[in-house]
């Protein structure tokens, strides 16, 4: 039992990971409709931008909890530009195309990132730094193991998950974010720049994405170039099991792949790993494409 | 007002308005009407510029609104009520309405909510509801509600009474005809030609994207041509 707690606890920090870049997934789907094979990328690049800004920071002698709230920062801001700039530069001029050209477009991104990366950062992995030194607590005297990192994850996650929920319940963008995802048309009718509003999706979703990138280096502590595929095909993964479109739906379906995965390679079945991923994405596609919080498709007449 | 001349609107290869010309005066209101298939949607969001014409001009208060945006137009006061209401069915009602005020000052929100629930009860008794949950009838009075927010100096309203109950339709003709009296221009696109008639001050009929016919509502009315076609009788 203690041990099935223990991989729990373990899932829950990789599925916030997944959780994070699924929500850039989700709402980027959500308003124009587009997989963004990219995501991952973005994702990779966060966690090399959080790497030399903690590394940069550190050396100035800051103390580690400000390094660590400042490399995100940092992160998030370059990584929300960026995702600006591919919406912009890449997806923007073929909005009124198909959506299998914008799909192509995505993944030639997706190279453009990860070999650009290879090229100018090389292909090997980096160590990532310990921004905080890691401490392990024994929980209610329990054999069961909970890293200080893991709780700076968790935390960091709540947090930004209930920012995220502000701004797309209560800001007047985030409004205009549900309702350009709902009728384009009719939020034109309103007024709202629906160009505006697609950058502002990017944003946050890149934003979130740099966050995943950087606890993802605190956890694993090695990054390299082509470090997003994996955890970006993943998080897709997550998308379409919490119902693509759906926020809570990305949130949940992370964190429940996160752990899925964790308790199926902790039962002995590693190799499998990555395999369950998969697994789970052919049998939503079966037998619930809409997914756990999806709607079900309104064909637009 | 609104001053439309000579324009022609295409999807694709289909030729939808064929050089058709309207105007619209301050304090009007005037009612398109014609068979489905007819054009009045389509010239709608070309007012609204959702659409573009390919030749012909739009003057709306002086200004000319062909190469403006749909912010910009909806900025200068011209709101567009669209066909089959397009009520944001996953959000709130007053989320609703609050969106139709995007582009006004927040300042003047509270007293133009006020405004939409004194004219539509029935939202304020809703407003935490999502508009998905609303009666058709209830989905219209918002829409209307919503482009009321946006300060509307003409409204562009598209069969605000499709698929409603007849005492609905009475319901919601009586509140166009109170909008305007309280000092908005309205330009209703109806198949409802009998209601429509008796609250307009004018009167377009359009087929297959060209005016055929137009003048006074009255005269319109009592004309043979719109009794057999359009009034069944
Ligand atoms: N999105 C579209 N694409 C192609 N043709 C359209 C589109 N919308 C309308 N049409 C065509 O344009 C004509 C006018 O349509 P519309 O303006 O909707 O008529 P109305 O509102 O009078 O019923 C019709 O022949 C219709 O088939
Ligand atoms: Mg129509």
């Amino acid at each position: 039992m203690e041990y099935f707690i223990q991989q729990l606890i373990n899932g829950i920090s990789v599925g916030s990971i997944y959780a994070l870049i699924a929500l850039g997934y989700t709402m980027v789907y959500g308003i124009i409709k587009l997989i963004n094979f990219a995501h991952g990328d973005v994702f990779m690049v966060g966690s090399f931008i959080g790497l030399y800004s903690a590394k940069y920071l550190a050396n100035a002698g800051l103390p580690p909890i400000v390094v660590l709230l400042l490399s995100l920062i940092i992160s998030m801001t370059i990584s929300a530009l960026l995702g600006i700039t591919i919406e912009r530069l890449a997806y923007k001029p073929l909005r009124k195309s198909t959506r299998i050209a914008a799909l192509i477009t995505a993944i030639g991104v997706s190279f453009l990132l990860e070999y650009t990366g290879v090229l100018i950062l090389g292909p090997q992995a980096q160590g990532f730094p310990d921004i905080m030194e890691k401490k392990q607590y024994h929980l209610f005297g329990s054999s069961i193991q909970v890293e200080s990192n893991q709780i700076m994850i968790l935390l960091t996650t709540i947090i930004l998950m209930l920012v995220l929920q502000y701004i797309v319940r209560y800001t007047k963008t985030g409004k205009a974010m549900r309702a350009v995802s709902f009728d384009v048309e009719a939020a034109r009718l309103m007024g709202i720049n629906v160009d505006r509003t697609i950058s502002a999706t990017f944003a946050i979703g890149s934003a979130l994405a740099a966050a995943a990138g950087v606890i993802f280096g605190m956890t694993y502590n090695s990054v390299d170039p082509l470090m997003g595929v994996m955890p970006g095909l993943k998080a897709f993964v997550a998308a379409v099991l919490g119902g693509i479109g759906s926020i809570p739906g990305a949130l949940v379906g992370g964190l429940l792949l996160g752990t899925v995965e964790t308790e199926i390679s902790s039962l002995g079945f590693s190799s499998w790993r990555d395999g369950v991923a998969f697994a789970v994405l052919i049998l939503i596609l079966i037998f619930k494409p809409s997914g756990l919080f999806g709607k079900n498709v309104r064909e637009k007449v | 007002m609104l001053t439309v001349q000579g324009i022609n609107v295409y999807y694709g290869a289909i030729h939808a308005l064929k050089d058709l010309s309207i105007n619209v005066k301050q304090g009007e209101i005037v009612t398109l009407i014609g068979a489905n298939g007819a054009g009045k949607s389509t010239l709608l969001k070309t007012l609204s510029g959702l659409l573009k014409p390919k030749t012909g001009s739009i003057e709306f208060l002086d200004k000319s609104i062909v190469n403006q945006s749909v912010q910009a137009i909806v900025k200068e006061g011209l709101i567009h009520c669209p066909e089959g209401r397009r009520v944001f069915a996953n959000m709130s009602v007053e989320e609703n309405l609050e969106l139709g005020a995007y582009l006004q000052d927040s300042s003047s929100l509270a007293a133009d909510f006020q405004r939409v629930y004194n004219t539509f009860p029935r939202l304020l008794e809703r407003k935490k509801q999502q508009a998905g949950t609303l009666s058709g009838g209830e989905q219209q009075m918002l829409a209307m509600g919503r482009a009321i927010m946006g300060h509307p100096k003409l409204l562009l309203l598209d069969e605000p009474s499709m698929g409603l109950a007849p005492l609905l339709v009475q319901d919601i003709f009586k509140i166009i005809k109170e909008v305007n009296d309280a000092g908005t221009t309205v330009l209703l696109v109806e198949q409802n030609a009998h209601q429509a008639l008796k609250i307009a001050d004018r009167a377009y009929v359009l087929e297959t994207g060209r005016v055929v016919l137009e003048g006074d509502a009255k005269e319109l009315a009592d004309s043979d041509e719109i009794k057999m076609a359009y009034l069944g009788h």
